[in-house]
């Protein structure tokens, strides 16, 4: 297998390019699971960029992005694979008679009546590929396990067709926004990146780089507010597209310093609770 | 040292604090390590921390470690700019034993505080590294025996007094504007970050330089704090309270998505025949699956009397911002406070409601103190028992917080069996350790006979508790 990358820095630069302004530690995870052939587990509170992370990863290495969205409720029908059941239904009628019964079990038990889904897509793809298990803390514990065996060998076992072994490794990103703790096992097995909130300096390069047309001083002061405002006792502190949101929504409004009328005019972009909306308001000696 | 037994010693450091390290991590640990260029120290970092810290609770305490492990230098480590200012420093040690620096008196400490506050005004981390060192080579040693020194953060951080540049240094960052409002308000709360990050700096240094002198393990110990869930809430600083309560809110949606989880799966509902004979004729009239109604969640109603004397606030103020954040898992929460009288306090914690104000206005208004301000455990029973009677009932689980230190006064036994009986559930969370029940005025077991009693020391216990009564 060729790993997709050959530094963190060419990590970087590649996500860079990508449009994902990386920090060290978020290109060396990457670099070290891709050369490490392990799965990542993002981590982090939600709208820091988990989920563009993988998608990032996908254009800065060329491969295409499979992604498993999870839910309560999600099983192995909807994760790995399936079989095509009324298809087979009417393979079964339309034989009738005529076909011997043996011919047409081995035959509804084919390729053609098997339903792919995202898992057994990403490992059976020959394409350098990223597979995105997107919200893994949403889905049942029962899906971990089926997890476990699917990213610790990278095969997947059909009882009628035998078992399916991964034509080249995708590079797995798994996202969690920690609404429960994942199993052990399941940690044991991946890298582990936690993305917090970023320091000043990169997402004042964050919003540069997304809001095209914003004046620098501007950006700077827009970054360390949000920054006291994070500092707050508040319960959802502003998220990284919140801040973005919060630049294009001055942008629009013409507005090209954050004072004090600017800011208690658009604070909603960025805090959506109203006690968090009056504790700032407060804290920053804005009168509302 | 060798690179493999340094590693070595890190991860069994790491396991000594508390970090679940298994033999695999350790190897991926290795394996990483040696794809890394081991010059570029965060890069190691980020390689370690991929791979042996797994939650983000842990990530201080292995943060601490790595830089007792691999630290950023050795030694004085004088960097090129520097060398001047090393051997002064080692002069103006020598010259004023026993004098403590003062600002304002000594020259070379206001050229040091002056690039203090320019480093602090421009954000330069490396630049505040660097002089975190110059500082606690010149200011942070004392001689402790002969031939060996020791080495105090404290000396360094009065010397060079960081808070005390805060005035000047708003004048400098608002330079031409307004006093006041809202800029100085973003600006206080950077310079007070980037100060306290330089303290941390200096620490840190001082720690390298304790280990260097006295070998890692020991400083390992005792440097490492614990990790957030596990801080005894009758020990929690300042800190850690606010850190506390700002993790209520997480904490409430990760219990409330395992309650709900749990109830779903517990037993499920009635058969739904119309659902299933409806979904029969995609496969033939065959009821291949069948579906249920969605079963009727048990959701009991909740009152919590909690102390609030001095000695035990910490834990009831955080156990009634949860219970209150977790209000959708109850049918209904109501709240009760006494120090010797009781009162009651659900007002205080309306949804949306902000966590501070509630604090405050909980000490300020709530009507908990009648004679004195002795907790007394008796009269606030009985008084909960004569005023608020109506609001326990068969439904109803009973959650008392306390020590149950009564100060030697009245227990009121009979009254709180006769409210225990009424109830479907009553339990008693004890912020004491158990080895201090029953001593002193604590009437513990008195108490625990009518209540099971549990000790609740730490967020962890805590939520082990609200499991088994959700």
């Amino acid at each position: 297998m060729t790993p997709l990358f050959t530094a963190p820095d060419d990590v970087r630069a590649r996500l860079a390019a990508a449009g994902y302004l990386a920090d060290g530690a978020i290109a060396t995870t990457v670099f070290l699971a891709d050369a490490l052939g392990k799965p990542l587990l993002v981590e982090g509170p939600a709208g820091v960029g988990k989920t563009e992370l993988a998608k990032a990863v996908a254009v800065a290495a060329g491969a295409d992005l499979v992604r498993l969205q999870c839910y309560e409720g999600l099983d192995e029908a909807r994760a790995l694979y399936e079989w095509n059941y009324k298809k087979q239904l009417l393979r079964i009628h339309a034989a009738r008679a005529a076909d011997a019964w043996d011919a047409t079990h081995d035959d509804i038990f084919s390729e053609e009546f098997l339903l792919e889904r995202p898992l057994l897509r990403a490992i059976r793809r020959t394409e350098p590929t990223v597979l995105l298990i997107d919200e893994t803390d949403k889905a049942d514990v029962e899906v971990e396990g089926l997890l476990l065996e699917v990213l610790s060998d990278f095969q997947v076992t059909i009882p009628e067709l035998g078992t399916v072994t991964a034509a080249r490794r995708p590079f797995v990103v798994l996202t969690s926004n920690a609404t429960r703790e994942l199993s052990e096992a399941l940690k044991r097995r991946c890298l582990y990146l936690h993305l917090n909130y970023p320091a000043p300096e990169r997402e004042r390069e964050i919003v540069l780089a997304q809001v095209p047309g914003i004046e620098e001083t501007l950006a700077t002061k827009l970054v360390q507010l949000v920054d006291t405002l994070r500092a707050l006792e508040i319960k959802k502190p502003p998220s990284i597209a919140e801040t973005i949101d919060w630049a294009r929504t001055l942008l629009a409004l013409g507005l090209d310093d954050l004072d004090e009328r600017a800011v208690s005019a658009t604070l909603g972009v960025v805090l959506k609770h109203v006690s968090d909306h009056e504790r700032a308001l407060k804290e920053l000696d804005v009168a509302s | 040292m060798s690179l493999l037994d340094r590693h070595a010693g890190f991860v069994a450091a790491l396991r000594g604090a508390g970090l679940p390290v298994s033999p695999v991590e350790g190897i991926d640990a290795v394996r990483a390590i040696a794809l890394v260029d081991l010059a570029d120290r965060e890069g190691l970092r980020a390689a370690y921390a991929g791979t042996v810290v797994k939650s983000p609770a842990h990530r201080p305490a292995f943060d601490t470690l790595f830089e007792l492990w691999f630290p950023p230098v050795m030694g004085e480590a004088v960097e090129a700019g520097d060398a001047f200012e090393a051997t002064e420093a080692r002069e103006s040690v020598e010259g004023m034993e026993g004098v403590a620096p003062r600002p304002g008196r000594d020259p070379a400490l206001d050229a040091l505080r002056d690039r203090l506050a320019g480093l602090l005004a421009a954000g330069d981390e490396a630049g505040l590294r660097a002089l975190a060192r110059t500082a606690v080579a010149r200011y942070g040693t004392a001689p402790a025996a002969p031939g060996r020194q020791s080495w105090f953060s404290y000396s360094v951080l009065r010397a060079l007094s960081p808070e005390t540049l805060m005035a000047r240094l708003l004048r400098e960052v608002l330079a031409g504007l307004e006093r006041g409002g809202m800029a100085e308000r973003v600006a206080r709360q950077t310079l007070t970050m980037r100060i306290a990050a330089f303290e941390d700096m200096v620490v840190a240094d001082v720690r390298r330089r304790i280990a260097e002198e006295s070998g890692l393990d020991r400083i390992a110990r005792a440097s490492v704090r614990p990790p957030l869930d596990q801080v005894d809430f009758l020990r929690a600083t300042r800190d850690d309270l606010a850190a506390l309560r700002r993790a209520v809110h997480p904490l409430a949606r990760r219990l409330g998505t395992r309650l709900a989880a749990r109830r779903r799966r517990g037993h499920r509902g009635r058969l739904d025949f119309r659902r299933t004979v409806r979904a029969s004729l995609s496969t033939g009239g065959v009821p291949l699956v069948t579906h249920h109604r969605p079963p009727r969640p048990h959701r009991p109603e909740l009152v919590v009397i909690c102390d609030v004397s001095s000695s035990v606030a910490a834990f009831a103020h955080f156990t009634l911002l949860l219970t209150f954040a977790l209000r959708e898992q109850f049918a209904k929460v109501r709240a009760f406070a006494f120090v010797d009288t009781v009162d009651e306090i659900t007002r205080f914690f309306a949804p949306g409601v902000d966590v501070v104000d509630a604090m405050t206005r909980l000490a300020a208004e709530a009507d908990v103190v009648r004679l004195g301000g002795r907790t007394n455990y008796g009269r606030a029973i009985e008084a909960f028992a004569e005023r608020y009677a109506g609001a326990v009932g068969p439904d109803t689980s009973l959650l008392i917080l306390g020590d149950a230190r009564s100060n030697y006064g009245p227990l009121a036994t009979p009254t709180l069996t006769a409210l225990a009986d009424r109830v479907r559930h009553a339990y008693w969370l004890n912020p004491e350790p158990r080895a201090d029940w029953d001593t002193g005025d604590s009437a513990a077991s008195t108490y625990g006979e009518i209540v099971p009693m549990r000790e609740c020391r730490n967020v962890a216990q805590l939520t082990e508790f609200i499991q088994t009564i959700g």
